[in-house]
């Protein structure tokens, strides 16, 4: 029985020491806050949240760099960018709102728990308004659900699948870039103009949602002119070595390879591809051909030769010639000696939407400021006239089909645009990938 | 046939990659008794070694040329290769070989690198317990990922083969099969041909040297060698720069296969460590068995025949292996009683 | 004195310890640390390390599988919030639950092997749960993009009780205290200490004795005529289901469950923390988690503008020198420095962190204290074979 008072009073006394504790935290909770983070001083804080470590660090880095120079013109510094370009004319170039805009940086590692732990400590700790960033869809979804629950606003940077504006797209959350769907109907056409229409199709595909639903939109696409599914392979993730996916392509009768990898697996699989001798090969009489259905031109350079003459599609390239594209290159060319990424090109428009969107509303509350974004067109981006579309937060936009260019001119100028797919072609209805956006969440 | 030939193929390739950071890991292991976490590490610095080879061989002189601008306003920069200014056709033919001319850069700073690491550091923790091995390994490597990372940034930089060996070849035709049955790349029977050429010289060095001798006593009773007034510390200062070495040649053949970036020597260390294990703790030639095995096991577990009937199952195969051999034979394939045990 | 806690010390570690993590906010705001996010990962990590520290610490079996265990607590949580409740505690009893019976599974037929053939093999099991839940079990983990919570889940229990969330996704909750933010870490850091004073039973009592002969010499033991492996068994399911509560935790407090949490970075991670902060110490593992989980979270976030900010003071061209340097070890540099960390930590403190702390503490104590050199006993370094 002694023993169970020592103990008990022990444990009492650790109960107490919690209860102190739980009274302490009142300090920190303001609740006069209208919603999550409303900045009362002279500056609004904006959330970085891009990969800085493993594969996509050098794309992340490239993020960044788009980020603060987003910034810079926001607060009146350098050419403007875009800024002189954008279609908006309500900044100023005086901050948002009057308030002078800061960031902070975290790194997703290209992990969902890190980047929500890195999105957690912006909006807790450093009172981001806004949280915008990432390099794969996975860390985009997760992030996009924390933002939705923590009452911020989040830009989805470089995120491809369907599902981020799909069946997993929230309230609070935007997206700019171009998903699997639009790259099947964008790409489709252009294939079927090259290729003919009497094709059988190997597709490999990263074994993960952004692979299927890849490999799900170019078919639904380019079935209904006659192109048929020799196999579908799933390969995993970061298999480095794919030969032993890509032998059983040589004898299957197919004619066309649709490598349905991004990133590194595409860095790999594509020239190990090429290496097997399938862009020399005759097959059913007709030259065997290789598609990368998303191409990312900063990661392209891993794969060296072998992306030339391969078709894929692209968000935005820096070779554009319309006068948002080239004052977007130009100032960025300027500030960093290097043209900007696809990643790059859309976290700058995500910023600057972000900011012309709170400058209309008058607020950064989200609902307010989302409100303004929804159904909202605009042009000088870079990508023609655009729609936010307010049904599912998804911006519709020409696509860009794209090859890798034959006599590339430096390191950089790797791809050649083939056709630029206007946005009507791409289009489809808001239901069709399903999900809820539900209400906006405005927080504490 | 002409469906299980390739996969044969690609499997006895991928196990010689697999085979030959064992092999080093093994040495490791079974001489010094360190658990070394970085030997994937060496691995990736080898391949870096083919990549500062080839930005070496590629330095470029920069000239400006004003009369054309890039789209952001600055002068075109013209840029051509000092060697090809030196040098000529020659220098072009040593910028396309310079995955092999690098294997002349990537031996002695392997070598280097191995002894200024097993001298400097992982000679003090020969008696410290395995998981500060492990700690100190593990830490070293990210330190080297990091430091590869912030010269070469963490994108995979393309390394291509020679022309001469960069295509494919219809090795079914010699085996008198129809044209076009079998084709498969140049550059990995190169590799492949390379990596056996590495292990029968390792081997052989140990079988038929008197040092070779020494290092085996010592791998199978070190405390007796050392009685025998052989500086027995020494010698394996020595095999730890060989093993380091072999990861580096490996790492610098097999970057025309895999583009190399900072991350790689992770993605490969897992792995090996699994096919050292899978032969037996201190078995050089478990080792370079397993690392064949589970590379011929995992090119089979991925044909859609596999794959349809168990969907996944090239993604665990390896694992699954390793569980099972582990479970039948208690310590691997051929591994010694004892060693690594507790 | 016979007591459950047997000495003074360990009720003043305890009540030190509670104290430590009830002022958690107040103590960790100077570091930049006293939020909310942060403060929970050092309390849902704490609970991994001591659990982990009770097999490996004590027993000296090295699993390199042990995020499966937290992956398969995070997955049976979320699954509950799901179908049963947004209460946590049916999340975390079916969570601990099933990191035991999956720590059991996998300890029964790895612990038939000793050394570094039982680490390869609880390696293999937990990458093979990483690789299938990735890919081919996507329809229960939802792949890549992580198990979440819809507003269409039926949550049975909720439905019987009566609540309803309307339109809005529902978080996880106990009795109406939502669970994020403070709260949240109120919530974890009680269990913390709940599974510290575990620990310090478990490495009081006859079976811990039983799991530190285990390591000592397991032949002895076999020969005494004992069988030493279900007392080594046990521990691994204890150290499961501590898992198991970590990553029910971590679901409780954000509601999402990624395949990622069981990769074999993830099991590296959780050994590097216990030995880093010195294993088979009470304290240290803990301590180890804290300050990796710190490190990718503080330091990873500086950017070259608050560099230039701090380095303010020196002349121009000398400040982006200096930015530049820092630069190296901190924002996408700073693996290098965690790196360093590692090796500097394992080199001149081989016990970990505690050691250090008991090396300045006996600087200070010299010989009179007759406790540190027992602490210290814990924390030594086993020797080799």
């Amino acid at each position: 029985m002694t023993d169970f008072k020592v103990n008990r009073r022990g444990l009492m006394k650790g109960a107490a020491a919690v209860g102190v504790g739980l009274s302490a935290p009142q300090f920190f909770v303001s609740g006069a806050n209208a919603y999550t983070n409303e900045p009362t001083g002279g500056s609004v804080t904006l959330g970085f949240n891009v990969p800085q470590t493993r594969a996509y660090a050098d794309e992340g880095a490239d993020e960044l760099r788009a980020y603060e120079l987003a910034v810079e013109h926001l607060n009146g510094g350098g050419d403007g960018g875009m800024l002189n370009t954008f279609s908006s004319k309500a900044l100023t170039g005086n901050g948002v709102l009057g308030k002078k805009v800061e960031y902070v940086t975290g790194d997703t590692q290209t992990l969902s728990d890190a980047a929500r732990a890195s999105a957690k400590r912006m909006i807790e700790k450093d009172g981001a308004v806004m949280i915008t960033g990432g390099s794969s869809s996975g860390v985009a979804i997760a992030v996009q659900g924390l933002c939705q629950d923590a009452g911020v606003i989040f830009m989805a940077g470089l995120t491809h699948s369907n599902d981020t504006t799909g069946k997993d797209k929230r309230a609070n959350g935007f997206r700019h870039f171009f998903n699997t769907e639009m790259t099947g109907a964008a790409l489709a056409p252009v294939l079927k103009n090259a290729f003919g229409e009497d094709r059988r199709v190997y597709h490999l595909t990263s074994d993960y949602t952004w692979g299927w639903s890849q490999e799900g939109s170019i078919q639904k696409y380019t079935e209904p002119f006659g192109w048929e599914t020799a196999a579908a392979v799933r390969t995993p993730v970061g298999a480095g070595d794919f030969s032993q996916y890509i032998t059983p392509v040589l004898n299957s009768g197919a004619d066309v390879l649709v490598l349905n990898h991004y990133g590194k697996d595409m860095v790999n699989s594509l020239p190990q591809a090429v290496q097997f001798g399938l862009r020399d090969k005759q097959v059913n009489g007709k030259n065997f051909e290789i598609v990368v259905p998303l191409f990312s031109r900063l990661m392209a350079q891993g794969a060296g030769d072998a992306i030339k003459g391969i078709f894929g599609s692209t968000n935005w390239n820096w070779s554009l010639q319309d006068e948002g594209s080239k004052a977007f290159v130009k100032s960025f060319g300027q500030k960093y000696g290097i043209p900007p990424s696809q990643a790059a090109h859309t976290c700058y428009c995500q910023t600057i939407l972000y900011a012309d969107a709170a400058e209309r509303a008058g607020t950064f509350r989200p609902s307010e400021l989302g409100k303004a974004l929804e159904d909202f067109s605009f042009d000088g981006l870079g990508n023609g006239p655009t729609d936010y579309r307010g049904s599912d937060h998804q911006c519709f936009k020409d696509v860009l089909v794209v090859k890798g260019k034959e006599e590339p001119a430096s390191q950089h100028d790797l791809l050649e645009v083939v056709e630029v797919t206007p946005r009507a072609q791409v289009e489809y209805p808001a239901d069709l990938l399903g999900g809820e956006l539900g209400p906006y969440n405005d927080g504490a | 046939m002409d469906v299980f030939l390739p996969q044969i193929l690609n499997g006895l390739d991928k196990g010689a990659a697999y085979a030959l950071i064992a092999l080093g890991l093994t040495l490791i292991f079974g001489t010094l008794g360190v658990v070394n976490f970085a030997h994937g590490a060496l691995f990736m610095l080898g391949a870096f070694c083919a990549v500062t080879m080839k930005a070496l061989l590629g330095l470029e002189k920069v000239t400006l040329d004003p009369t054309q601008t890039t789209a952001w306003g600055t002068p075109l920069e013209i840029r051509v290769p000092y060697i090809e200014t030196w040098l000529g056709d020659f220098g072009l033919l040593l910028l396309e070989y310079s995955v092999p001319v690098s294997l002349i850069l990537a031996i002695p700073v392997m070598l280097i690198i191995g002894v200024t690491m097993e001298r400097g550091l992982i000679r003090h923790f020969y008696h410290r317990t395995h998981a500060e091995q492990i700690l100190v390994t593990f830490g070293l490597a990210i330190v080297l990922q990091e430091i590869v990372k912030s010269f070469f940034g963490a994108n995979p930089i393309p390394q291509p083969a020679p022309d001469i060996v960069s295509g494919s070849a219809d090795i079914g035709m010699l085996l008198g099969l129809d044209p076009g049955t079998i084709v498969y790349p140049m550059w990995r029977m190169v590799y492949l041909t390379f990596s056996g050429v590495v292990i029968a010289s390792v081997f052989a060095f140990l079988q038929f040297t008197t040092f070779g001798m020494v290092v085996r006593a010592g791998m199978a009773d070190r405390e007796t060698v050392g009685l025998l007034g052989i500086d027995i510390d020494k010698k394996f200062t020595i095999v730890f720069g060989l093993a380091a070495v072999v990861a580096g040649i490996a790492g610098v053949m097999y970057t025309p296969i895999l583009s190399p970036d900072y991350h790689m020597g992770m993605d490969f260390l897992v792995l090996s460590f699994v096919v050292v294990v899978v032969g037996g703790m201190g078995s050089l030639g478990g080792a370079v068995a397993a690392g064949f095995l589970l590379g011929i096991l995992q090119s089979f577990a991925s044909m859609n025949e596999v794959k349809t009937i168990l969907p996944g199952i090239d993604q665990i195969i390896i694992y699954l292996v390793a569980i099972i051999i582990l479970l039948v034979r208690p310590r691997g394939l051929m591994g010694r009683k004892g060693v690594m045990e507790s | 004195m016979i007591s459950i806690l047997k000495k003074r010390s360990d009720i003043i570690l305890l009540l030190v310890f509670a104290a430590v993590v009830a002022s958690g906010p107040v103590l960790f705001q100077p570091i930049g640390a006293g939020y909310p996010d942060l403060l929970q990962k050092f309390a849902i990590f704490g609970i991994f390390a001591i659990g982990f520290n009770i097999l490996f610490g004590l027993t000296g079996y090295l699993s390199f599988g042990h995020a499966a265990f937290l992956g398969v607590g995070s997955y049976t949580a979320v699954w509950t919030f799901k179908l049963l409740s947004m209460n946590p505690i049916p999340a975390l009893i079916l969570a601990v639950i099933a990191g035991g019976l999956f720590s059991l599974l996998i300890g029964w037929v790895s612990m038939r092997r000793s050394g570094i053939y039982f680490s390869i093999l609880t390696l293999a099991f937990a990458q093979m749960s990483y690789n299938l839940a990735y890919s081919v079990l996507t329809p229960i983990t939802n792949g890549e993009t992580g198990l979440q919570l819809a507003q269409s889940d039926p949550r049975v229990l909720d439905v019987a009780f009566g609540r309803d969330y309307g339109a809005v996704l529902p978080t996880p909750d106990l009795f109406g205290i939502n669970l994020s933010g403070y709260p949240g870490y109120y919530f974890c850091g009680a269990l913390l200490i709940v599974c510290f004073y575990i620990s310090i039973r478990i490495f009081r009592s006859p079976f811990g004795m039983m799991l530190r002969a285990v390591k000592s010499n397991q032949n002895r033991m076999n020969y005494t005529g004992l069988n030493t492996r279900p007392y080594a068994l046990a521990a691994f399911v204890i150290s499961g289901m501590f898992a198991g509560l970590a990553g029910g935790l971590l679901a409780v407090t954000d509601p999402l469950a990624g395949a990622e949490r069981m990769q074999w970075t993830a099991s590296g991670e959780i050994v590097l923390m216990t030995i880093l902060g010195g294993s088979g110490t009470l304290l240290g593992p803990v301590i180890g988690a804290g300050v990796i989980k710190y490190f990718e979270n503080i330091f990873s976030a500086f950017n070259e503008n608050i560099l230039l900010n701090m380095f303010s003071f020196f002349p121009e061209p000398l400040q982006h020198a200096a930015a530049w340097v820092a630069g190296l070890f901190v924002g996408e540099g700073w693996h290098l420095t965690l790196g360093a960390l590692f090796m500097i930590i394992v080199i001149f403190l081989p016990g970990g962190l505690m050691e250090g702390a008991h090396k300045i503490i006996n600087l200070f104590r010299r010989k009179t204290d007759s406790d540190g050199p027992q602490k210290s006993a814990d924390s030594a370094p086993a020797p080799a074979e």
